[in-house]
């Protein structure tokens, strides 16, 4: 099954019967639904954490064809992270898992390569990267943020990523099971970043495009947000 | 003068620092609980102790390079508010920590139960 001449070859849905897609939804009833469908072609196992939302996002994507765990009152991204991370930990022939955001910035090819790059071995932790190489174009403020965040994240983990919030991540189930997140809101992604580094499992970063449409624009993060997130990280 | 004054820029300062510490750093034991009760109680008799003695406020204060015993009043009053922040701050995240772990807990446990859908299912 490892297939390390040729991962350009298209590979069938069965090569990742063991995979699994950990997608945190909140209020993305309008677009989840779209990308369930365009990624259970690939991942027949997607998980969806429905972290309290109030529009019918997760009757969506169950209809959609996802298996739907629901989050009682809304916790934030991390939590509803750590609950899926649980939840394939707990599945009994679960090989490797993959966080993918619900609003469609993600390709499923990207998420694809990096359980490629798993399956071959090489690899037990994948962080996808938008600047790898020049298919993503974020605006100027949102690159002096990026810029920091990877700053931070270097000063405060040692690892030195090129793109420390990158929601699209891979890794093995023994990884996932080291990942105990306790920042319930956007700054899980840094915590993350430094639980999988304590691990000393190899790691590696991977090119992906992140696709700023004006539906996650409107969502994204602000930089009021990265404000809340270091205050975060500093007053636990 | 200047250095008395220099003496409650210490006190206070070092205050602050000290809460600043504690917000940051996440044990909170039954010697917190002591402490901060001690402190309460020290508070309560010093408060009627300025109001029976303002004089003795007053000299206080002055000890410390303070002014007036109000103006010791006030920053003993910054000093616990900000104190106060401190423990409730530290309070409410013990708290959300709690609901994230039951609603997490709740959510994996209600998953269990379900049938799990297979691919050959859909």
């Amino acid at each position: 099954m490892v297939d390390t001449a040729a991962p350009q070859h298209p590979r069938s849905a069965t090569d990742y019967a063991a995979d699994w897609l950990v997608i945190p939804l909140y209020n993305e009833a309008s677009v989840v639904a779209s990308v369930i469908a365009g990624a259970l072609p690939t991942f027949p196992n997607i998980v969806c954490v429905d972290d309290g939302s109030t529009d019918g996002s997760g009757a969506a994507a169950r209809a959609a064809g996802a298996t739907v765990l629901s989050h009682a009152v809304n916790l934030g991204q991390g939590a509803a992270l750590q609950t899926g991370i649980s939840f394939v930990c707990e599945q009994p022939d679960a090989r490797a898992l993959v966080t993918f955001d619900a609003d469609g910035q993600h390709q499923v090819s990207d998420a694809r390569a990096m359980v490629d790059l798993i399956a071959s071995g090489t690899t037990d932790i994948v962080f996808g990267s938008r600047f790898l190489d020049g298919r993503t174009k974020p605006g100027l403020v949102k690159t002096m943020v990026l810029t920091f965040a990877v700053w931070f994240t270097k000063q405060s983990t040692g690892m030195r990523l090129t793109d420390a919030h990158n929601g699209l991540r891979a890794m093995t189930v023994p990884a996932a099971a080291r990942v105990d997140l306790t920042q319930d809101r956007m700054a899980h992604a840094s915590e993350i970043v430094l639980q999988l580094g304590r691990t000393g499992l190899p790691w590696q970063e991977h090119p992906v495009h992140v696709l700023y449409t004006d539906y996650s624009r409107g969502k994204g993060q602000s930089v009021w947000n990265s404000v809340n997130i270091l205050v975060d990280l500093l007053f636990k | 003068m200047g250095g008395n004054v220099l003496l409650i820029q210490i006190i206070l300062l070092a205050a602050v620092a000290g809460i600043a510490v504690l917000l940051t750093r996440s044990t909170a034991g039954a010697r917190h609980q002591a402490i901060r009760r001690v402190c309460l109680m020290l508070f309560v008799v010093g408060a009627a102790a300025s109001v029976i003695f303002p004089q003795v406020l007053t000299r206080l204060a002055n000890a410390l390079g303070v002014g007036r015993g109000a103006d010791l009043l006030l920053y003993a009053l910054v000093i616990a508010f900000l104190s106060y922040i401190s423990t409730s701050h530290r309070r409410m995240n013990r708290m959300s920590r709690q609901i994230t772990l039951l609603t997490r807990e709740l959510t994996l446990a209600e998953a269990r139960t379900q049938e799990k859908p297979t691919p050959a299912d859909r």
